[in-house]
């Protein structure tokens, strides 16, 4: 057999027995994912199929959450392009604002994922269902646009690296940690073309959430898809929001792997991406004294209700510094709902922060928190690119929520064991 | 298919964003965002490229975003091929798909400067610097790549694909 976790599910959707790394396959797609940026071009190239319907109105997803609440007219065209689209193509998953969220975060939380499902999504990080199990990758709006039309994608298969994980993270240490350090490790593209699969007797000490915000990352270490096994905690997750039956796919024991790398998860400190690729990475304890203007809490990566929780624990009955603006993010409306129930978003506004509506807007410097020339944001987002979260000179640092909510009060990079 | 150009070089890991920044892309018009392509990293790019013009950059070209916008841009300025040492996995489709050449070339991108003149056989995969008079080889594309180029992309490729 020798097959990995990813290869198993490619073979699978592929109707194969078995399939090796480089080899190309024709594979049947579970679901098909755009948003506001990309679908309008998807929808421009369907047309050209000349076919009246998508191959499944419920295996497509399209959300509109980069540029929405519509930042400009020539944004809100865009999510028209979107919107009368899915109502002509009676497409199910369309999550109009007021029930949208994040997609990454939204699409999993609606039960859109299974395990072992195999996704394409016309945005990078679609690599974020492989926390759940699934084969899930980023794609072009070309690709989104024949897949609608066939429900079919082709692939490469990929080779793998394996990242052994043992132990359990320290109290203020996450998956965002944990990632932006295997990143650090191998750089921007370390895993170019390949699975990042995450396995060892330490994946049980990390949530689902952790491991969202890990595979979500995948991307920028190159990778095609990153994918954890399914255990307990995956099937617990999944049993509360999918209705169908998890398909269980292990690697063979001997699996071929490129690389192997051993992970102490005890050993990993509160880390930090510095401007402008996410693999400059310095541990907290080796971060200068950096004063920054913005805190941006949020996006597919660090939105979610845990991210929110750790956030309001460090700003409870304190203020922010009043030089830092400071924006957190609920991934989704059902997010944002938790977050009122629990009382976070009134911890979140008692301390001086701003709370928004969910969107991917300040993450890719679309709308709402950019930045202006010399700037300085800490974000819990994913990428530190140049001119990433606005002006071409601002800079981004990635760190996860509880760094963010500890350099919001004091004004500087703070590790959260000191506030 | 031949193209030949003046160079355009870049360093390492060319992201996605400093290609066509998030803020234009509340459109998908080629020719608009064409207009900002490369800005954040060089601001005289679109004032100095000319049709047929060429991009070499080192590795991981292309990393980032999914948005296919990039190479649209890219292509819509005018240049005819991107020549780097290797590019970023989601880059690559996008640009086949949209029928922009891509070629993968270490030698090559060592021994190409700002400024060359460089031409490039799609069939053969020979790319010369027309100024050092120096060759090297990339990987040709498959036949069905070359025609997918030729015809502007995965998508008119299959219509003619179909009518056939």
């Amino acid at each position: 057999m020798s097959m990995t976790m990813s290869q198993k599910i490619l073979a699978s959707c592929a109707k194969v027995e078995k399939v090796e790394a480089g080899q190309l396959i024709m594979a049947d797609l579970d679901l098909v994912l755009g948003n506001d940026i990309t679908a309008p071009v998807a929808i421009k190239e369907f047309a050209k199929f000349g076919v009246k319907d998508v191959f499944d109105n419920k295996k497509v997803a399209l959300v509109p959450d980069h540029f929405t609440p519509n930042k400009d007219i020539k944004a809100a065209q865009q999510c028209k392009i979107l919107r009368e689209f899915a109502h002509e193509k009676e497409i199910e998953n369309y999550f109009e604002i007021g029930q949208m969220g994040i997609e990454h975060a939204l699409l999993p939380e609606q039960g859109l994922v299974n395990a072992g499902d195999l996704i394409i999504g016309a945005d990078s990080h679609t690599c974020t269902y492989g926390a759940l199990g699934a084969f899930s990758t980023g794609v072009g709006s070309t690709d989104m646009a024949a897949a609608m039309a066939s429900g079919k994608g082709w692939f490469k298969v990929p080779s793998a690296l394996k990242f052994n994980l043992t132990g359990k993270l320290s109290k203020w240490v996450s998956g965002k940690d944990v990632i932006l350090h295997i990143i650090g490790m191998i750089g921007v593209d370390g895993a170019l073309y390949k699975s990042m699969e995450f396995c060892g007797e330490g994946v049980k000490n990390l949530s689902i959430d952790d491991r969202f915000t890990i595979c979500n990352m995948a991307i920028e270490a190159g990778a095609k898809n990153g994918i954890f096994g399914v255990d307990e905690i995956t099937l617990e997750y999944l049993k509360e929001h999918h209705k169908g039956t998890p398909k269980i796919f292990e690697a063979d024991s001997d699996a071929v792997y490129e690389k192997v790398y051993e992970i102490d998860l005890s050993k990993i400190r509160p880390t930090v991406a510095y401007p402008h690729l996410p693999e400059n990475t310095k541990t907290i304890d080796e971060v200068e004294k950096i004063e920054i203007d913005q805190v941006v809490i949020g996006s597919c990566t660090n939105g979610r209700i845990s991210d929110l929780r750790v956030a309001a624990k460090i700003l409870k009955n304190k203020k922010v510094n009043p030089k830092v603006r400071t924006i957190i993010f609920p991934a989704t409306q059902k997010i944002y709902l938790q977050a009122l129930k629990e009382g976070l978003l009134e911890i979140f506004v008692e301390a001086g922060a701003v709370v928004s509506t969910p969107t991917c807007g300040p993450c890719l410097g679309g709308h709402m928190g950019i930045l202006a020339d010399k700037e300085r944001a800490v974000a819990t987002t994913n990428r530190n690119f140049v001119g990433r979260m606005g002006h071409p000179g601002s800079e981004v640092y990635l760190a996860s929520p509880a760094v963010a909510a500890a350099s919001a009060l004091t004004g500087y990079i703070t590790n959260p064991e000191t506030v | 298919m031949k193209v030949k150009g003046k160079v355009f070089r870049y360093l390492d890991n060319v992201d996605t964003d400093v290609i066509i920044p998030a803020r234009y892309l509340n459109t998908s018009d080629p020719k608009e965002l064409a207009s900002h392509c490369m800005e954040d990293i060089d601001a005289d790019f679109i004032k100095n490229v000319k049709e047929g013009d060429i991009i070499v950059a080192q590795k991981n070209f292309g990393c980032g975003s999914s948005r296919e916008h990039a190479p649209l841009a890219i292509k819509s300025a005018g240049i005819s091929c991107v020549i780097a040492a290797s590019f970023a996995r989601i880059f690559y489709r996008n640009s086949i798909n949209i029928g922009l050449p891509i070629l993968e070339c270490e030698e090559a991108v060592k021994g190409i400067k700002s400024g060359d003149i460089v031409s490039v056989d799609f069939e053969s995969g020979k790319i010369t610097n027309e100024t050092t008079k120096e060759s090297y080889y990339a990987q040709p594309f498959p036949p069905f790549i070359q025609k997918m180029i030729e015809a502007e992309g995965l998508v008119n490729y299959m219509a003619q694909e179909i009518q056939k």
